[in-house]
């Protein structure tokens, strides 16, 4: 698993690749916590993309990141989810609490 | 038989064998992603909870198939016990959360029961066994008039 963030005007969009689970889903906590908390932009943007799976940890890994960025003001938004991922979601009742759109495009235009 | 360590490096391997098995045995898409997930959380509660995310603890899998009678039918499923060695597993903890809160944790369960037709925990001597089964609907049914009750490996 890899993430990789970059900025782009107010937001910052988190690359992820891979598959997230109990073995790397504290990185990607770590990772969006840190930005969420230092740089303080309007959006955090998460690209879900290249990412095929993602478990339990890794769904509350981005529950932690949202609730952090309500806290601070900012918008937390992913985008291009996976079925498997989206499926996640949707067992856990989470997914009308996230921001989701298709593709990068649409999240930044939100 | 599958022997591995707590080390939670081997989840994606595990996952990628789970693929494998549910695909050849005929279970439809969708099936195949949720039982693949239940199996993968079942893991990660046995190094998280059981072992306390340490990496060098013996758990071993065991994967045949099964059938039950289901209105005059024979479904043909799959079978899934995971065996560990850490302490006694408290029976009424593994209900799972309720999921109107919306906080981080505790769907690991939930996504288990949501994804398998039987989730069963018992304690036999020092091992902890989690018993998962999934069955194929009979239109999805790969596996009739192969030689019942086999062991796959």
């Amino acid at each position: 698993m890899q993430i990789l963030p970059r900025r782009q005007d107010k937001a910052t969009i988190f690359d992820v690749s891979g598959d997230i689970d109990f073995a790397n889903s504290r990185e990607v906590r770590q990772s969006v916590l840190h930005e969420i908390q230092e740089s303080r932009v309007a959006r955090v943007v998460v690209n879900l993309s290249r990412v095929n799976y993602i478990d339990s940890s890794g769904v509350a890994s981005l529950v932690e990141s949202l609730k952090a960025s309500r806290d601070l003001g900012s918008r937390f938004i992913l985008f291009g989810l996976s079925t498997s991922a989206r499926e996640v979601l949707q067992l856990s009742r989470l997914i009308k609490v996230f921001e989701i759109y298709d593709n990068e495009e649409q999240a930044l235009a939100s | 038989m599958l022997a591995l360590y707590s080390n939670p490096r081997w989840l994606s391997v595990v996952r990628g064998t789970v693929e494998r098995l549910t695909k050849i045995l005929g279970f439809p898409e969708g099936q195949c992603r949720s039982i693949i997930s239940a199996v993968d959380e079942a893991l990660s509660n046995i190094v998280r909870h059981s072992y306390r995310n340490r990496l060098d603890q013996p758990i071993a899998m065991y994967f045949r198939r099964t059938q039950r009678q289901s209105e005059g039918d024979v479904q043909q499923g799959l079978e899934i016990l995971l065996c560990d060695r850490g302490p006694e597993v408290d029976a009424s903890k593994l209900q799972g959360r309720p999921l109107n809160e919306i906080r981080p944790g505790g769907l690991g369960l939930h996504l288990i029961r949501q994804a398998m037709d039987t989730v069963e925990y018992t304690r036999k001597g020092p091992i902890n066994r989690l018993r998962l089964v999934k069955y194929l609907s009979p239109t999805n049914n790969a596996l009739r008039g192969r030689r019942d009750g086999a062991d796959f490996a």
